[in-house]
């Protein structure tokens, strides 16, 4: 009796088996720290394929306007200037529309035409980014050049903004197409922000005499603020990296213009288009313009998530 | 038939202001409401009077339709989708079913059963309501701000923090800010749908005092599920059951005299 | 009414209504997007288009078949790297990780999807192309697997922590260890996501041209296998689109409708699957 007893009792006193759990945990955790070696070895090998120019340029790199691979200059002002200027443009067209049918969706809209819609700009994410080049080359681009731009110029020609030659390409053509692109995000991100709000709040300001209006701007939109903002971020990272799209509309031009009709380069325009035939020095230049890219979409995107994550949590703890 | 309730203190009704309250044009009166959710019948011919500067008390049990009966005298049911209002809500003889919402609302103030400040400081809530309406030109919104809060018997506890958020207060103490709001903008009536029910004994007591106190600038209806409270505040109580309004008259016939079985079950516990 | 009442109403009326036009605005986009693509697209696609090779320009009758079969060996060979390292990846972060652990790869993987795609197509040619000194599809589908897998992990985490907690503990009461349940009972539950998530994935990848640029490179002839050049799809239209020539512009837009067909096909049926799966990837 007394033996059984102790065999039971020794049965029941879980011996840490190493068996198929263990290994289990352990393959698995192999593959998921591959993410961690991916991102680890993106950093060292843009760091080190870039050394040639860092160390011949140093910090000069970031503000010299000359890039000529002939007599191996390279400056890379020209294409952070078009990045940025091509992103915020696309901001300033896509916010407002984004964060409006953020409205019309979350607000407005029957649940069942909400839900229809919002499917139908998510699919607009889905479309790759040279569909959107192609498209923008041969609709955008003779718009822009034939009928845009000369009614712009009519009203605004004469500011140095919106002066000069039209060629259809520039930076404003790709801040279009930048801005159609980042719409699905701003739209879905800001419409879950706004849905998130609780009912009560709106209530609170219509019940005080506010019109709908009144109501979603003064108590809803404040509340779901810093999801909107995420939003908007996650939309410049996106803008920022952009290829292919831009790189076929912006025009190619390795030179900073103040109009928004010029010509003008991004980051990832340069790359795209004159990696595969670079050497040596050129293409330690067009590396560190990535090392650069990658820091700039990390900073933005990593405060993105940031917001986000906190919208969902302030959300639920504020009802 | 007699049952053991507290005596209501706030109720000195004498014979003449009792005829001269009937024969005034109430403050507000339902007639023949009906009220659907989609294909749910919630209220059947509800009619009701609120006399004015008076208190009167919703009471019933759960799901009776009290809140709902409330919320339309507001229009606030309006915002909900697949809902349907018959019948007539008139304010001082005027139908509001035909007058401009936003005007009906800034007459006809609101506070919730749970408070919702808007994240904003308490200055900035209580100000809200006179901006978007218009009402802070000619006053200063500083004296807005207190005269609000004193009214709401909040002022001491806060008049040093007006800037801070409003979600650094206490519950009770938000509460009284969104009556404070409520406030604010001059209200003709007053509507709270139980306003306390989030609330400990300590809070509750302050709003049922305040409640005294602004009864003469103000009509109120309040909803509750806690039938010594009505007891407490209210000088008229309806009960409501199932959708109906089973009868109406003063608390103490309500509570001492009910004419109806229905409303003596309900008072004596019989079901809850 | 008041005048100011009435001034309010009206610019109610006026705000709500431009906010409807903004949703409409931008759904009216994407219907534009594919009837335009739809109209040159369809002009141009025939059954040369599925089995030529390109063909000089001024000479009528070139395909893109090398592309086409280019494309599905470099998303093939992408998806069989990528997708079970990413589904491994998932498991690990719904099944096993312990908090801080998981909140770094999950947070790693969200800003790995964030980093612009030719940046990954750097990272891949300096893997692969340089060790190989040749231009490879290899090279390419390693570019896009390096895509796949944080979007993969993620999702399938995601699914297979939707699978209600009852049904692990029911399994773990009868005495199976945890990777058994995890193969036969939550793996199975979440199948449907999780497949629809690796679909999603991989339609992604499939429209990617930057990491292609200068991996695979293109090709006017068929490859000659993983290690050779090889031309895609995507790069394709990019090449097309931007020569001088009628006819390549003709073939551009045939190839943009049959690749933008198939990634609109796969995401909606994978979003039909799963209502609210693995939506944007954010």
């Amino acid at each position: 009796m007394a033996t059984s007893v102790a065999t039971a009792q020794a049965r029941s006193t879980p011996k840490h088996r190493f068996g198929a759990d263990e290994v289990a945990c352990g393959i698995t955790l192999l593959f998921a720290l591959a993410i961690f070696a991916i991102t680890l070895l993106m950093a060292i090998q843009l760091w080190r394929n870039s050394a040639p120019t860092r160390a011949k340029f140093g910090f000069s790199f970031l503000t010299s306007s000359l890039w000529n691979p002939v007599t191996d200059q390279f400056g890379a002002a020209p294409y952070i200037y078009g990045t940025v200027l091509t992103s915020v443009l696309a901001l300033l067209i896509a916010v407002p529309l984004g964060v409006g049918a953020a409205i019309y969706l979350s607000e407005l809209a029957v649940p069942k035409i909400s839900n229809a819609l919002t499917f139908l700009v998510e699919l607009l994410a889905a479309v790759p980014s040279v569909i959107y080049g192609l498209l923008a080359i041969f609709t955008l681009v003779p718009l822009m050049r034939d009928y845009l731009g000369p009614a712009i110029q009519k009203v605004l020609g004469a500011t140095p903004l919106f002066s000069g030659h039209l060629y259809g390409v520039g930076y404003l053509t790709a801040g279009m197409i930048l801005a159609i692109m980042t719409l699905p995000y701003i739209i879905s991100v800001s419409r879950e922000a706004l849905m998130a709000v609780p009912r009560e709040q709106r209530e609170a300001a219509l019940a005080l005499g506010a019109t709908k209006w009144e109501s979603t701007k003064d108590a809803v939109l404040p509340f779901a603020r810093l999801g909107i903002i995420g939003s908007i971020f996650l939309a410049l990272a996106r803008a920022l990296g952009e290829t292919m799209a831009v790189t076929m509309v912006i025009g190619n031009q390795p030179a900073i213009h103040a109009s928004l009709f010029a010509p003008g380069y991004s980051i990832a325009a340069v790359i795209a288009s004159e990696f595969a035939e670079a050497d040596k020095l050129h293409r330690s230049a067009l590396i560190e313009l990535g090392l650069v890219l990658f820091v700039l979409t990390m900073v933005v995107n990593g405060s993105a998530q940031l917001m986000i994550k906190l919208t969902t949590k302030k959300g639920s703890a504020k009802a | 038939m007699a049952v053991n309730q507290p005596q209501p203190t706030s109720l000195s009704m004498t014979s003449e202001s009792t005829a001269a309250a009937q024969t005034a044009t109430p403050k507000m009166r339902a007639s023949n409401v009906n009220f659907y959710y989609g294909k749910f019948h919630a209220l059947h011919d509800v009619n009701l009077e609120f006399a004015t500067n008076k208190v009167t008390a919703l009471i019933g049990p759960s799901g009776c339709g009290k809140s709902t009966f409330l919320r339309n005298l507001n229009r606030i049911n309006e915002t909900l989708r697949d809902t349907r209002l018959e019948g007539e809500i008139a304010l001082d003889g005027e139908n509001i079913l035909d007058m401009d919402v936003t005007e009906i609302r800034r007459r006809i103030g609101m506070v919730f059963q749970r408070p919702n400040p808007f994240p904003k400081s308490i200055f900035e809530n209580i100000t809200y309501g006179p901006k978007i309406n218009g009402r802070l030109k000619g006053q200063s919104a500083a004296d807005l701000v207190e005269k609000s809060l004193r009214r709401a018997a909040l002022w001491e506890e806060v008049k040093d923090k007006l800037h801070e958020s409003a979600y650094a207060l206490s519950g009770g103490q938000q509460q009284r800010l969104c009556i404070a709001r409520a406030l604010a903008v001059d209200p003709e009536v007053l509507l709270l749908d139980e306003p306390c029910s989030a609330l400990d004994p300590i809070a509750t007591a302050k709003i049922e005092d305040l409640l005294v106190t602004i009864k003469d600038q103000c009509t109120i209806v309040i909803v509750t599920h806690n039938m010594q409270q009505a007891a407490r505040v209210a000088d008229t109580t309806g009960f409501f059951l199932l959708g109906k309004l089973i009868e109406h008259n003063k608390t103490d016939v309500i509570f001492k005299n009910p004419s109806k079985k229905e409303t003596e079950d309900y008072i004596t516990g019989r079901f809850g | 009414m008041s005048l100011r009442n009435a001034r309010r109403n009206t610019i109610n009326n006026v705000m709500l209504t431009l906010c409807g036009l903004c949703a409409f605005l931008t759904v009216s986009t994407l219907f534009l997007i594919l009837g335009y693509l739809v109209y040159n697209g369809g002009k141009s696609v025939n059954w040369a288009f599925f089995t030529r090779l390109p063909l000089p320009p001024g000479q009528d009758g070139g395909g893109l078949a090398n592309a086409i079969a280019g494309s599905a060996m470099i998303v093939g060979m992408a998806a069989a790297i990528g997708l079970p390292v990413g589904f491994l990846a998932g498991v690990y972060l719904a099944e096993f990780g312990g908090k801080t652990i998981s909140f770094w790869i999950r947070y790693t993987a969200d800003l790995l999807n964030g980093i612009p795609s030719i940046v990954i197509g750097i990272l891949a040619w300096g893997l692969i192309v340089v060790s190989m000194h040749r231009f490879s599809a290899i090279a390419g589908s390693i570019a896009l697997s390096l895509m796949l897998i944080p979007i993969t992990a993620r999702s399938t985490e995601h699914f297979l922590l939707e699978v209600p907690r009852a049904m692990r503990e029911g399994a773990l009461a009868l005495g199976a260890t945890r990777w058994r349940t995890l193969a036969t009972v939550i793996v199975p539950a979440a199948r449907k996501g999780i497949m629809t998530g690796m679909i999603l994935g991989v339609a992604r990848i499939s429209g990617e041209t930057a990491p292609l640029l200068f991996t695979a490179l293109n090709n006017q002839f068929w490859s000659n296998g993983p290690m050779d050049q090889t031309a895609s799809l995507p790069v394709m239209i990019y090449t097309l689109a931007l020569s001088p020539y009628d006819d390549w512009h003709r073939q551009a837009w045939a190839a943009g409708l049959v690749l933008l067909g198939l990634v609109l096909l796969a995401t909606i049926t994978a979003r039909m699957i799963v209502s609210r799966g693995a939506s944007l990837p954010r």
